[in-house]
């Protein structure tokens, strides 16, 4: 099996990424002021949301019990699409995944295929997999498709070009669809992609869709969207293929009614979104005749097998985590080397690649928790953070230096006799850097300190010595 | 009340002014403070970054300095955090009854110093004498474990003399998250340079916390940037006083 998410086992690491893409300054204000915004949205909708909390409780119990008997819900699942007209795969990874929707198309003689917005298929690396094989894929997600013209990656799971502003997507509208004139508001250059994309629509055979959830009830697939291009791509070709992870499976119609309520307010501040399309199967004379749903592993059984971690699988994809994130704010999505960015991606990551790949991911966090607050199925990120370091920890993928500190530091608190050892040796070691009771500058790992901070010298006397002082002079 | 502190370890060693202040507030109210000499670190440290083994070691050792003790306060949220959601979990994992019921047994001997006051002790005017401008940063860990809402604010209202000023993005992280602020050195920096920019616009002249850590964070890009900003432990600002006002 060979789990890829992405390009992500070949990323730079966090912090590495991180200080290169924060030097463009045009990037971060955009980040800057696209989260701000969303986040605002956010919060003014769920505050008129009376019974926030509960709703967020009932989709944890519901995740939690789905991912629980997920072997059962995932076979029912594909009765019910079958009994629908569906036709069900099952791919391992990502190269079956790939090959499967590849054998699709061709057996329609096809050369084309419109996507739907599909993080999984961006996670699959099936764009680059058509490619090698002669099909061409055209995304038609607005920011989708500014991403693809680009040559360029997404930076957040809802908003994939949320790092662009209108110019620059101006600019490069005119220039990869050779447009002469264009003019600057919004609507001009959404009308722009409306031509380009229109004609692709009619005359595309095959589309492929991701899930944003999958009923075992009924064997429905439903994706929601904002722009409606979704909907023409679901509805238009001949062929549609939804590649759907394991973990998007639901039990029941039902369950719908939680989690459209969470997903609209948490992902882009809306109280219902725009576009719901739910299908089951084929239906004569409307819609796809043929209808393929691949169902996806590629390392999600790794995270099922960890019960502290799984609830990570509860994850619907809102992207809020994203825009509450204070260093996802300063960064952008891309520091994360992975489609999965943000405080999300800091835990799914890792997790789907067996903690091989991505491994500082996990100390890309403060561990400020607004990721746990805003998260509308209450995703404990922070503690699963905290247990995937100790999962490095034991493994032994730390490095030396922080593996020796922090013994040092659990033998200075072992006993309070060594915690004063260790004061007084730090009294004298700090002795050549100390200025008016100020250090500015330290070396080795703590020049990543004073660099820009500066640091208070331990002073003369701990608390402990005030305090036995005290005790004294009061005899 | 008899009051057991713990100052925790990095209070200790580099603010020890902080512990000074808590003792002063606690005995003008009234109130008795020990000091249990055998403590040391709650083993957050350790549980954050994933020596779990460590953090169980150092919980051992907090439950065993403290199993006698009646109310302990902690002049740290994320040290109380720490206890409060931690301990249970480290507990749990061992699947030793006994250091369940003893983590039980702790948990709600422990308050974080404004909810001593507050919650435990009733009090909101300490009694203290403060003419200056001060502003607050709610740290992480208060804000979002802890939910001490506008308590530190209720405190700090209740200041003679003392002039509040709220700060913008008040739910922001500083950037400070232990091994963060050092392993992700540049993002760390940026967040606490925002943070800096939100107290340079208070104008104010102390910025207050719950949290020593966050201010270790604040302050060092204050001093760094010169900015003539103070920052203070919320303890020594309730524990000034000066002649004629009451004790």
């Amino acid at each position: 099996m060979s789990v890829r998410v992405g390009e992500a086992a070949s990323a730079p690491d966090f912090p590495v990424a991180a200080k290169q893409l924060m030097q463009n300054e045009q990037l971060r204000r955009n980040v800057r002021n696209a989260t701000g915004i969303i986040r605002n949205k956010r919060a003014s909708v769920v505050g008129e949301t009376p019974d926030w909390q509960p709703l967020r409780d009932a989709a944890h119990a519901i995740k939690d019990h789905t991912l629980r008997y997920l072997d059962r819900y995932l076979i029912q699942f594909e009765e019910n699409c079958k009994r629908a007209g569906g036709i069900v795969h099952w791919a391992r990874d990502a190269d079956e995944a790939n090959n499967i929707a590849i054998g699709i198309v061709q057996a329609q003689s096809a050369t084309e295929v419109i996507k739907v917005k599909t993080m999984t298929t961006d996670e699959i690396g099936m764009n680059r997999a058509l490619e090698a094989s002669g099909i061409t894929p055209y995304e038609t997600d607005l920011a989708d498709l500014i991403v693809q013209l680009g040559h360029d990656k997404p930076s957040h799971i809802v908003v994939p070009a949320l790092h662009r502003n209108k110019m620059e997507i101006r600019e490069l509208f005119m220039r990869t669809m050779g447009l002469a004139e264009l003019g600057t508001r919004p609507e001009d250059i959404a009308e722009a992609a409306r031509i380009y994309l229109r004609e692709k629509f009619l005359r595309v055979p095959v589309a492929v869709s991701g899930a944003n959830f999958a009923v075992a009830e009924t064997g429905s697939v439903c994706v929601v969207e904002s722009e409606g291009n979704g909907r023409m791509c679901v509805s238009l070709p001949r062929v549609l293929i939804s590649v759907v992870g394991i973990e998007k499976i639901i039990p029941k119609f039902a369950d719908l009614e939680v989690f459209l309520q969470l997903l609209s307010r948490s992902a882009t501040g809306e109280r219902m979104n725009p576009y719901n399309s739910i299908w089951s199967g084929v239906a004569a004379g409307d819609g796809p005749v043929e209808f393929h749903v691949i169902l996806l592993d590629n390392g999600r059984t790794n995270v099922l097998a960890d019960a502290v971690s799984r609830e990570t699988l509860d994850c619907i994809r809102c992207g809020a985590c994203l825009n509450a994130c204070p260093v996802y704010r300063q960064t952008g999505g891309h520091a994360y080397g992975s489609i999965y960015a943000g405080p999300i991606g800091a835990i799914l990551t890792p997790q789907l690649q067996s903690m091989e790949h991505s491994q500082t991911l996990p100390y890309a966090s403060s561990l400020c928790g607004a990721c746990y607050e805003v998260c509308p199925v209450k995703i404990n990120i922070p503690e699963i953070l905290i247990h995937l370091r100790n999962k490095l920890v034991e493994s032994g993928d730390v490095p030396t230096s922080e593996r020796m500190g922090m013994k040092a530091a659990a033998w200075a608190m072992s006993d309070a006799a060594n915690l004063s050892t260790a004061r007084y040796f730090g009294r004298i070691g700090q002795k050549a850097f100390t200025n008016n009771g100020v250090i500015h500058h330290l070396p080795g790992m703590m020049s990543a300190w004073t660099a820009t901070r500066d640091m208070p010298a331990i002073p003369p006397e701990s608390f402990r010595q005030w305090w036995a002082k005290r005790a004294q002079e009061k005899r | 009340m008899l009051i057991s502190l713990f100052i925790t370890c990095y209070n200790d060693a580099l603010y020890p002014k902080t512990g000074q202040a808590v003792v002063t507030v606690l005995e003008r109210l009234g109130h008795t403070v020990e000091f249990r000499a055998a403590q040391t670190c709650c083993g957050q440290m350790h549980y954050n970054n994933g020596y779990r083994a460590e953090a169980f070691s150092l919980m051992e050792k907090f439950l065993d300095d403290y199993r006698d003790a009646g109310v302990i306060c902690i002049p740290s949220a994320s040290c109380v955090a720490m206890i409060r959601e931690h301990y249970p979990v480290l507990a749990a994992q061992s699947g030793n009854p006994a250091i369940v019921a003893q983590v039980n047994s702790l948990v709600p001997r422990v308050f974080e110093f404004s909810e001593l006051l507050v919650d435990k002790l009733g009090v909101e005017d300490t009694g203290a004498f403060f003419p200056h401008v001060v502003t607050l940063h709610a740290s992480c860990h208060s804000l979002r474990s802890l939910q001490v809402g506008d308590k530190p604010e209720r405190l700090l209202r209740n200041v003679q003399g003392l002039t509040y000023i709220p700060l913008e993005d008040a739910d922001q992280c500083c950037g400070f998250g232990g091994t963060f602020a050092v392993k992700n050195a540049d993002v760390s920096s940026a967040m606490v340079a925002d943070k800096a920019r939100c107290i340079r616009n208070t104008n104010a002249e102390v910025c207050a916390a719950l949290d020593n850590s966050c201010l270790l964070q604040i302050g060092g890009m204050l001093s760094r940037m010169e900015m003539g900003t103070r920052t203070m432990h919320l303890a020594e600002i309730l524990a000034a006083t000066s002649p004629g006002v009451r004790p």
